[in-house]
């Protein structure tokens, strides 16, 4: 027997890749208009974060009135370091951020029911919905330091290492991503997760440094268990040619993917234990 | 007074809930710091001096150390935020029925929650000392460590003050958080949080030394250092004595606009 649909669409919804851009559309105009009702607040906020900004590059400053070097790297190396960290950093905020410390939240209050009922990927739903467009203008101050500390260095990439650079970014900000996620994720039984997400922004500080100045049982942690210390500084080493093999490269891609795999069977595993809070 | 004993026991009961959100924050905490620590043992290694900026090695790991155990001690983490949500949500109204001073209240919550920080922060902090030994130097001197506690309270105080200040715009604007992550701001990096102060250029240093934030962290880490004696060390405590007094009389001042403001949204 052939059963049909009750009220057969009928236009057939765009499917797959259009269908999400179309969602995400949605979401870019909702965060707009979002940040528009506050525009005060809005401009504030890109002010605070440049602050902070400024207060790295000024660490950096004061380190090097006193010495010329940390481990092999000279001043304007490591400020193009902290450049290359803010971009991805302000990115991961503009995309990711305020999405997975809400995580928790929507846990708490029950809003993550209605959200897991919607006919989208529920993922996809949580880590996207809210955009933050001020960070997008931070991340603008970023490359602006990051142009400027190339020039000193007389770096003249070419156009496949820009390339290889950009890419790498990206492969940086999945695993910003994927480490933040699994840590949101565990609000499902702490239920105050905040304070687990922000700590994970403490440790965002490592990857500004360069890696060359650790050692040991810190450094293997901050490499391959939270491949941490990766994520800014084999871009940056790509395009500054200091990378000692490109082993390195293939350690961010293959461990990127693997905390990427981690936290989607981690999420799939914690939906699966989660028993509504409310209604 | 009694009734404020109350408020203290109250706060250590409801902070006692988010015990263990204050261990993986002091956990996380010490991540950053390690990483500081570690930094600068590499430049101390790349360079042939034992000195770099009027510091050793050894006082220069025990600078960070030491800002951690005062940052643990005496920063404000939740209460700013707490008191701008009572005054937005007009939760306010119900303080100013009762024979209750907000201020004093929201000062024994404080300590309260500073209490409870520490006991879950004291045990990842000691082994951490532990782990730096190597490195770590005890306080200066007897006197020095006397001067560091009272200066440590001095600290506390004046963190506290600012702070609920800070969180008292909330009267007057919808959205504080921007307000207390600038103040924030100028006080990671002028008191001294992520290098020492007179790191940097003397011009720099004696116009920061006209702010209150060397106060708020770096005054006690030097004083614990012994790096300021004698008359010096006492003209500092006074100087550190009167931003706190300064800093109540403006909390006191703009609570009373405040409430002559306030309009009991929602209460």
């Amino acid at each position: 027997m052939h059963t049909s649909p009750p009220n057969p669409p009928p236009v057939a919804p765009p499917t797959g890749f259009a269908r999400y851009a179309g969602i995400y559309g949605a979401f870019l105009r909702n965060g707009l208009v979002r940040e528009m009702g506050f525009k005060i607040n809005f401009i504030l906020w890109i002010f605070v974060e440049l602050l902070w900004f400024g207060l790295q590059l000024a660490f950096m400053a004061v380190i090097y009135r006193h010495t010329e070097r940390i481990a092999s790297w000279t001043q304007w190396q490591v400020v193009f370091l902290v450049g290359t960290n803010h971009l991805i950093q302000q990115i991961f905020t503009a995309l990711f951020m305020n999405n997975c410390v809400k995580l928790s939240e929507n846990v708490r209050t029950g809003m993550l029911d209605f959200l897991l009922l919607m006919p989208v990927n529920a993922r996809f739903l949580i880590s996207l919905r809210h955009v933050d467009f001020g960070a997008f203008v931070n991340a603008g101050s970023a490359v602006a330091v990051m142009v400027y500390a190339a020039r000193q260095l007389h770096l003249t990439p070419t156009l496949p290492q820009l390339a290889g650079f950009s890419l790498l970014l990206l492969v940086g900000l999945s695993v910003h991503y994927s480490v933040m996620y699994i840590l949101a994720c565990i609000s499902f039984w702490t239920v105050r997760a905040q304070g687990i997400v922000w700590g994970y922004y403490n440790l965002f500080q490592l990857a500004r440094l360069p890696d060359e100045a650790f050692r040991g049982t810190f450094r293997a942690v901050f490499t391959f268990a939270v491949p941490i210390l990766l994520v800014t500084n084999v871009p940056v080493k790509l395009l500054i040619d200091k990378l000692s093999s490109p082993f390195e490269i293939v350690w961010l891609v293959g461990l990127s993917t693997a905390v990427f795999v981690l936290s989607e069977v981690f999420w799939r595993w914690s939906v699966r234990h989660y028993s509504s809070a409310s209604s | 007074m009694n009734k404020y004993w109350h408020v203290v026991t109250l706060g250590i009961q409801s902070t006692l809930v988010y015990r263990v959100n204050f261990l993986v924050r002091a956990l996380f905490g010490l991540v950053p710091l390690l990483a500081l620590i570690l930094l600068w043992r590499a430049i101390f290694e790349g360079r042939t001096d034992a000195e770099i900026g009027g510091y050793q090695l050894s006082e220069m790991v025990t600078y960070y150390l030491i800002v951690n155990v005062v940052v643990a001690l005496t920063a404000v983490t939740e209460d700013d935020w707490q008191i701008a949500a009572d005054i937005k949500d007009g939760k306010i109204s119900q303080f100013l029925l009762k024979p209750i001073d907000y201020l004093r209240y929201r000062l024994c919550l404080f300590a309260a929650s500073r209490l409870v920080y520490t006991a879950a922060a004291i045990l990842p902090t000691a082994g951490f000392l532990w782990f730096q030994r190597d490195a770590f130097l005890g306080p200066a001197s007897g006197l020095h460590f006397a001067a560091f506690i009272l200066s440590l309270a001095l600290t506390a105080l004046l963190q506290f003050f600012i702070s609920f200040t800070m969180a008292l715009l909330a009267f007057w604007v919808l959205e504080v958080a921007t307000f207390i992550f600038i103040l924030f701001a100028f006080e990671y990096i002028a008191g001294g949080h992520m290098f020492p102060l007179d790191m940097l250029p003397p011009a720099i240093l004696s116009l920061l030394n006209l702010t209150p934030f060397p106060y708020m962290l770096y005054f006690p880490v030097q004083v614990y250092l012994g790096r300021l004696d004698g008359s010096v060390l006492a003209h500092g405590l006074l100087i550190q004595a009167c931003w706190v007094a300064a800093s109540y009389i403006l909390a006191r001042v703009v609570w009373g606009r405040g409430i002559r403001h306030y309009s009991a949204v929602g209460g």
